[in-house]
């Protein structure tokens, strides 16, 4: 099964560590400019859905098939404990301050965790599925069981999915992988 | 079949089902205009819950210091359809599902000290309920913007389908505040009057608080009256995170997965999303044409309630259910005139129906879309 981790220090695929200079969200932003580099898109993201779009992006790269063909069999299921904390918090900011009140539609966008599925969907074409669930803590059992369940949709047959969790710009841990409703039983959460 | 065992709803119309709906039938709203609430510097009209009377039904069994406004709502709303069962809410065999976009997200104000700040976490409040009722799940949280309701039932039915629980209890729910109001007026969605869904003169959206629970059990066979859950499907736009697909891309998918091969003459109505945006409402038009139900009479129930946001797919359902066990097709409130460039049949008074199953239609930011498939006895399943 093809794996992704990041981490504010570490970027693996697969279990082997990339190689990079920089830590925390610049990570995230060296990272896009080494692997992806065509989506300036990325720039306007919060920090969940940079951290999404990047290593969703080093995985698709890793599976190696055909990119951006519109489809409508690969879903997108995401789990975090934080939802869009980091974007909640940066949108607070903005009206916090009754003298200095500018609520900003861009920044209010984000404070939703399922806008990074979308992000992943827009970017490649993924009709699909799209769903985000916030847990208590991360609970690898439950994860495993709404995974498989999400087969249940009758045009799923792969998913990209995982652990996808941001409390501010500077903590945040991604592990996606794709797996097929075949290969389900081997996944190992 | 996955069956609907109990409901509730909490809202500004109400504080059960049967209120609920003898309300919106007699085409009562709770929408009000807001002055100055929560320091905002711009009015706005929303549908919000009196909270004392919250308080008041709290006070009888808990104690009210003890949540936040949200968490009483959700635990409020669990209870009052847990009580209609005799399901042990302490066994491991009930799981709880929590629909909702933000929670307490008012605590990120600094001004907020009630509460300890790990409440904001949608897992923490949603563990405030599975504690109350002693459940020893791991609740799960489903945010998927304003879809969140429809996702939380699909997941419930495949959590009963795949034999994970017995019994799964569905809250959706948010509650309005500072954040959120501003955050959509910065969006200019927010309409100044009473929202008008699919209406020529339509100028925005509403918001509204509200708690709503459905509790799904899985039986082999089912009686004509109780309600089934047949199908349900999750679409992506993949379009745009906060402007919804002029193809209806999204939410004609999700119609055709969730219509199956039931065919329209089968469906009493589609209770759409109906937010009365410019771009939500004729979206939905386009997508129903292109699924092939142009033909199928279109409600929406925002005219009443807002957008309660998370709350809005299971609230939207159960008054949708009570609807068809009284023959009816709930009116479409602030509509008058055809507003959308792919016509639909749409009507601002009740009008009667003898057919069983029902579509509910959802869109969100995030390009998300869901549809279900709700028949009465099972058929045309």
């Amino acid at each position: 099964m093809l794996k992704v981790y990041i981490n504010p220090e570490t970027v693996m695929i697969n279990g082997k560590a990339l190689e990079h200079k920089e830590k925390g969200s610049a990570l995230l932003t060296e990272v896009y400019r080494t692997y992806v580099g065509d989506y300036p898109k990325f720039f306007k993201m919060d920090t969940l859905s940079k951290l999404g779009f990047v290593a969703s992006e080093l995985l698709l790269q890793a599976e190696g098939k055909p990119r951006f063909e519109p489809c409508e069999d690969r879903a997108v299921v995401l789990f975090n404990c934080c939802a869009s904390l980091q974007a909640d918090t940066a949108y607070q900011a903005t009206i916090q301050d009754p003298e200095h009140f500018f609520p900003s539609p861009a920044a209010f966008v984000y404070t939703l965790p399922n806008i990074v599925t979308g992000e992943i969907a827009i970017r490649n074409k993924y009709f699909g599925e799209t769903s985000f669930m916030v847990l208590p803590e991360r609970d690898p059992q439950i994860m495993a069981q709404q995974l498989q369940n999400a087969f249940l949709d009758p045009m799923t047959t792969s998913i990209l999915g995982g652990w996808l969790d941001c409390s501010d710009e500077s903590h945040f841990e991604a592990e996606l992988f794709i797996i097929k409703s075949l290969n389900f039983k081997s996944l190992n959460l | 079949m996955i069956v609907c065992m109990a409901n509730s709803i909490l809202s500004p119309l109400g504080m059960t089902t049967a209120e609920n709906y003898a309300a919106v039938k007699a085409g009562r709203s709770a929408l009000r205009l807001y002055e100055g609430l929560w320091d905002l510097p711009e009015p706005f009209v929303a549908s919000l819950m009196d909270r004392e009377k919250v308080e008041d039904a709290f006070a009888a069994w808990a104690d009210n210091r003890k949540y936040t406004f949200f968490e009483k709502m959700i635990i409020l709303s669990a209870k009052k359809a847990l009580e209609q069962t005799d399901i042990d809410p302490t066994s491991d065999k009930v799981l709880f599902i929590l629909s909702t976009t933000k929670g307490n997200v008012f605590l990120l104000d600094e001004r907020e000290t009630g509460f300890p700040q790990e409440r904001v976490l949608l897992g923490a409040a949603a563990r405030q309920m599975t504690e109350f009722f002693h459940n020893p799940n791991t609740p799960i949280v489903v945010s998927n913007a304003c879809i969140s309701g429809v996702c939380a039932q699909i997941e419930a039915m495949r959590n009963l389908e795949n034999g994970c629980f017995d019994y799964v209890v569905v809250v959706g729910c948010d509650v309005q505040s500072a954040f959120i109001v501003s955050g959509f007026q910065s969006f200019k969605a927010l309409s100044t009057e009473p929202c008008k869904p699919f209406d020529a003169n339509r100028t925005g959206l509403n918001l509204g608080d509200a708690a709503a629970t459905i509790i799904y059990t899985k039986k082999d066979k089912v009686n004509e009256n109780e309600w089934v859950a047949c199908r349900g499907a999750i679409r992506n736009d993949a379009n745009h995170i906060s402007g919804p697909s002029r193809t209806g891309e999204g939410s004609y998918r999700a119609l055709k997965v969730a219509l199956g091969e039931v065919k329209p003459e089968q469906i009493a109505f589609i209770n759409a999303h109906g937010t009365a945006t410019l771009y939500n409402d004729e979206m939905e038009s386009v997508a129903i044409e292109r699924a092939g139900l142009s033909q199928v009479t279109v409600n929406g129930l925002k005219g009443y309630y807002g957008h309660t946001m998370g709350a809005a797919g299971v609230l939207e359902t159960i008054l949708s259910m009570c609807a068809v066990d009284d023959n009816n097709i709930l009116a479409t409130k602030g509509y008058e005139t055809m507003g959308v460039t792919h016509p639909l049949v749409l009507s601002n008074q009740n009008q009667p129906t003898s057919k069983r199953a029902f579509i509910k239609l959802l869109s969100g930011f995030g390009g998300c879309n869901a549809a279900l498939l709700m028949a009465k006895g099972g058929e045309p399943c």
